[in-house]
């Protein structure tokens, strides 16, 4: 077995194809840093299919492959492995991370083209898909951790892409800086996790896990601490409230980086972690109802922040926010595979969406604001059609990949074994706002009437190697759901039947039920059983649908029926709406509570006390203590060679005082 | 026939140190103070044979060899040195050789 026996590999291409392009790539021509930046990425694509074929072989009570390559750290009882593991879990981030990334390089020849740092956007993108590899096959959380700090750096890299722009280095600070903030709960985290369980392999943790009783629901316990520890860090990486901030300003970085990194896969990585570390969090009440809560209420409140923003990209990025909110919705309620299932479609339709705007700004001549587009359906079909797929997946109507990953999550959340009716109805809130703020975007930015001077603005469709990305991506917005379509009929939905192997193989604390829908045949239990029609009939006319129905008609009724329309209602909430503008106010409430204390203590305090008095004062103090003595030794040193001689005379006495004295005590 | 004492010797050997000291710090004279320097060289071979006398050992003689041995390698070195500093300064008054002084 070529490459399931040599996993690295295929985190090797795309390292080596960084370090091909960042080192030597300075003077290469295009095609050269095309072949090596899109060949490393399709390679190591091509080995993941290999691997999983090799994987499909492998005997069915083997759930889960593993590999130690080799000992990395060990100090003590402290080992760390290089180890790689696949298992079916893996298998879904793997297919996602290269396949993504394969279609934003190719889209990334067209949309970089002109750009001085060519070689090093390649570069860049090439050490992120490595991290993320390294994220998504590591064996161990301590390997996991390298690579969720390895796409922070990538990601803090691109962000601040444009670095001649201050606000790209800013908002590139930003995101490093807060999700530090996350990274220091994760930190804790697994010195806990190594502390209860003396180990980090995910294998020995979760089989020690398993034979450990469920926690109460109403004390906290170590495993709580533990999950609630990494969840920090899943908030920082995955954008949730109250770290949220910094998703929005990233989108200072080039589009097919907000595609790929922002949302896509690296921020789906907390959502990941979570899936990963199933078997603590499922024994953790607080910890699964606190996933939930900041999911739910996320999902909702980014929502809001989206309906009135002005700039293509920040409708989007809020979006993402509000999207991931869902998945975290869908884990904190036990339904880790629905998660999953989300994260895949949202890489699907809010990738095409990302790569989609990005097609619309370069038409538009970088123009970004939604306010000075309309109009341009006739002008970039390909755009135009490929983007209003993907609005149509993620407000989640029927058929599309949206609806059914939305509608799993939804469905887990409100009838599920943790279901919450609070979170249910935060959820399906979202889900009509989403429709809503995404149709809004797709009515002003391709209807109505062209808001922007046509004699200035030259728009013009995208190359064939940015149309072809989006089009693949929009065929899968379309049938990347239809894993699930059966369970609608009350059949098996295979997405979930897949992922079955890794979400019950550490087995399931005494009263908590697995998988939402797996448990959603209770209904046949009760000794109901619906016909398939009713089942079909029931989800495609449920709450979520119609919400989204709704959504889209008034999003309908304010931008292309009444173009006045939002605007008398704007000026009718006028409070509300300003507050929606202005995101909340978050961030400057952030720079009163905490950036500006921070700033000042840093300055008054650190800087000109502990800095300059302190440890400036120290290492001047000492400099000065021998500067003063050796300006006094200096004297002994005058040239005059009498003096020496005395000198001479004296130490000789001197001396021979001192021998006596010895000799006469050694008597 | 009665033997000194050693401890004339001493006495002897530790004023003429005291004089070559004495001279060594006091006087101007390179060559002046060269001469000082041979006369505490000398008077410390004078205590040695002393030694060496009064405990019939060896060891003392053999050093009075060594310390002869470096006075003469010292005699070359610092009469050509004091011939340089003449040279140069037309004068071998120690307070003029002071090119180092603060």
């Amino acid at each position: 077995m070529p490459i399931l026996d040599h996993l690295w590999i295929i985190l090797a291409l795309p390292l080596a194809g960084a370090a091909i392009n960042g080192l030597l790539g300075k003077n290469w021509p295009k095609v050269a840093i095309n072949s090596v930046g899109i060949g490393s990425v399709s390679l190591s694509f091509l080995s993941v299919l290999e691997a999983i074929r090799e994987f499909s072989l492998l005997p069915a009570d083997q759930f889960a492959f593993f590999k130690n390559y080799f000992n990395w750290i060990v100090a003590g009882s402290f080992k760390v492995d290089f180890a790689l593991q696949m298992d079916h879990l893996t298998i879904v981030m793997l297919l996602v991370v290269t396949f993504v990334s394969l279609l934003v390089h190719i889209y990334s020849v067209g949309y970089m083209a002109h750009d001085e740092g060519y070689y090093r956007f390649f570069a860049y993108m090439n050490l992120f898909v490595f991290f993320m590899l390294t994220l998504v096959l590591a064996a161990n959380i301590v390997l996991m951790f390298v690579g969720w700090e390895g796409v922070g750096l990538c990601s803090y890299l691109l962000i601040g892409f444009w670095f001649l722009k201050q606000s790209a280095i800013s908002a590139g600070k930003k995101a490093f800086l807060t999700t530090r903030i996350g990274d220091f709960g994760f930190t804790i985290g697994i010195l806990l996790l190594f502390w209860t369980f003396s180990s980090v392999d995910f294998g020995t943790v979760f089989a020690k896990a398993a034979n450990m009783p469920a926690e109460s629901a109403t004390q906290a316990g170590v495993l709580t601490w533990i999950c609630l520890l990494l969840f920090a860090g899943a908030i920082g990486k995955s954008a949730q409230l109250p770290l949220y901030v910094w998703l929005p300003d990233a989108m200072e970085g080039p589009t097919p980086v907000s595609a790929l990194i922002h949302a896509a896969t690296m921020v789906t990585a907390g959502v990941y972690m979570v899936a990963r570390m199933h078997p603590l969090f499922s024994r953790a009440p607080i910890a699964m109802f606190v996933v939930a809560l900041v999911g739910a209420v996320t999902a909702f409140y980014a929502a809001t922040i989206a309906l009135v923003q002005t700039d293509i990209k920040k409708v989007l990025a809020y979006s993402t926010v509000s999207q991931l909110g869902y998945m975290f919705l869908g884990c904190g309620v036990g339904a880790y595979a629905a998660g999953i299932f989300h994260l895949m479609t949202h890489a699907f339709f809010k990738g095409l969406l990302f790569l989609a705007a990005g097609s619309v700004i370069h038409a538009m001549g970088g123009e970004q604001d939604m306010r000075l587009m309309g109009g341009l359906r006739k002008q970039i079909p390909a755009t135009y059609w490929t983007m209003f797929i993907a609005t149509l997946a993620i407000a989640g109507i029927p058929g599309f990949a949206g609806f059914f990953s939305k509608d799993e999550i939804l469905d887990a959340a409100g009838s599920g074994p943790h279901a919450n009716i609070t979170f249910w109805l935060l959820g399906l809130a979202a889900a009509g706002l989403t429709s809503f703020y995404m149709f809004r975007l797709i009515f002003l930015t391709f209807f109505g009437k062209p808001r922007f001077d046509e004699h200035e603005v030259h728009v013009h469709e995208s190359p064939r190697n940015m149309t072809v990305p989006l089009m693949i991506l929009a065929f899968l917005s379309i049938v990347g759901g239809w894993f699930a379509a059966p369970h609608l009929l009350g059949k098996t939905d295979y997405f979930e039947a897949f992922l079955h192997p890794v979400f019950s193989a550490y087995g399931v604390p005494p009263g908590i039920e697995q998988g939402a829908s797996l448990a959603g045949a209770a209904g046949e239990a009760g000794g109901i059983s619906p016909s398939p029609a009713m089942e079909l009939f029931h989800a495609l006319t449920g709450p979520p649908v119609i919400l989204a129905v709704i959504g889209l008609l008034v999003a309908w009724w304010f931008y292309i029926r009444r173009p006045d329309a939002p605007k008398k209602l704007a000026e009718r909430v006028h409070g509300l709406y300003t507050l929606l503008l202005n995101k909340y106010y978050v961030d400057e409430i952030y720079a009163i509570l905490f950036i500006r204390p921070f700033l000042w203590i840093s300055t008054n305090v650190l800087w000109h006390v502990v800095d300059e008095r302190v440890i400036d004062g120290t290492v001047n103090g000492f400099a000065d203590v021998a500067r003063e003595a050796g300006g006094q030794a200096r004297e002994l040193q005058s040239g005059n060679a009498r003096s020496y001689a005395t000198w001479v005379v004296i130490g000789a006495v001197g001396f021979t005082a001192l021998m006596l004295g010895v000799w006469g005590m050694v008597r | 026939m009665s033997i000194v004492p050693i401890s004339y010797y001493l006495v002897l050997s530790a004023i003429l140190f005291g004089l070559g000291v004495v001279a060594f710090v006091f006087k101007r004279n390179i060559i002046t103070i060269f001469m000082a320097i041979e006369l505490m060289l000398n008077a410390v071979n004078l205590a040695f044979v002393a030694f060496a006398r009064a405990w019939n050992q060896l060891d003392g003689l053999v050093f009075v060899f060594f310390v002869i041995v470096v006075a003469a390698a010292e005699a070359a070195v610092g009469l050509a040195i004091v011939i340089t500093i003449y040279q140069n300064r037309h004068s071998l008054n120690i307070e003029r050789v002071n090119l180092l002084k603060l």
